[in-house]
């Protein structure tokens, strides 16, 4: 319970996946196949490559690559740029891939949203809120 | 709700409150005079800071005698705990896609 209230906030999601790494891997780094499951992007695989991920609500990230090991981590920068203090959304996304006997381990860490920095923590709560808000519109419409 | 998120996030933003909530989370009941003992700053400035916990929810304080007790009260970070999980949820989503393509992908 305390660790809401630590420097950093992180959320960790992980699931093993019937897959090999490298296979994942193409997943998570070409433009094309993060568009199916993620946002249109123009990734690069390269450490410094700035890149946008765009939301189909019209929601725009900022992100730049901080490291790439090929088949075993991914590391970016995921921020959310607005003119309204309360909007603004500092994190990095950190995708590390472990082989399993049956596939891979796929693990994805969110964190940031250091709460000393003035506006960050509800900032980033709010870019969230927006963004799932902006998600469920989009969702609802598509059923 | 959205005020009751504000009022947590803006209160736990400040470290020097933080530390204290941190404090009683971890050491449970204690007094102004046991907290400022711990803290790095003087007793009105720990009395200060506890006031805005326990307008957020976030302590408890109970008089006994010419001392008064504070508690942490974990039930008010609710929101924050909520917050994260809707933010999980997104990434669970995004990974259901992700496997649908997965299979949908050649070798």
């Amino acid at each position: 319970m305390t660790k809401a209230a630590t420097d950093t906030l992180s959320v960790v999601v992980e699931r093993d996946i019937p897959f090999p790494a490298e296979k994942i891997w193409r997943a998570l780094t070409q433009p094309h196949l993060i568009e199916e499951w993620l946002m249109k992007n123009d990734f690069k695989p390269v450490v410094g490559h700035s890149f946008n991920l765009r939301g189909e609500w019209g929601g725009v990230l900022d992100c730049e690559v901080l490291a790439v090991e090929p088949n075993k981590s991914l590391s970016y920068t995921w921020n959310h740029t607005h003119e309204d203090p309360a909007y603004n959304l500092q994190s990095v996304v950190t995708f590390t891939l472990t082989p399993t006997g049956r596939g891979t381990h796929l693990r994805m860490e969110q964190s940031g949203f250091a709460p000393t920095q003035r506006q960050a923590y509800g900032g980033a709560r709010a870019g969230w809120e927006n963004m799932f808000a902006k998600l469920e519109e989009v969702l609802a419409k598509t059923e | 709700m959205p005020n009751a998120h504000d009022v947590l996030f803006k209160t736990l933003a400040d470290p020097t409150r933080r530390a204290i909530f941190e404090r009683l989370c971890r050491d449970g009941e204690q007094t102004v005079a046991a907290l400022t003992a711990r803290a790095k700053v003087s007793q009105p400035a720990v009395s200060k800071h506890l006031a805005a916990l326990k307008q957020a929810g976030l302590v408890r304080d109970r008089h006994e005698g010419r001392q008064t007790h504070y508690s942490a009260q974990l039930r008010a970070l609710a929101p924050l705990l909520d917050w994260t999980r809707r933010l999980a949820g997104f990434w669970e989503n995004r990974f259901d896609d992700l496997e649908d393509l997965l299979r949908r992908m050649d070798q």
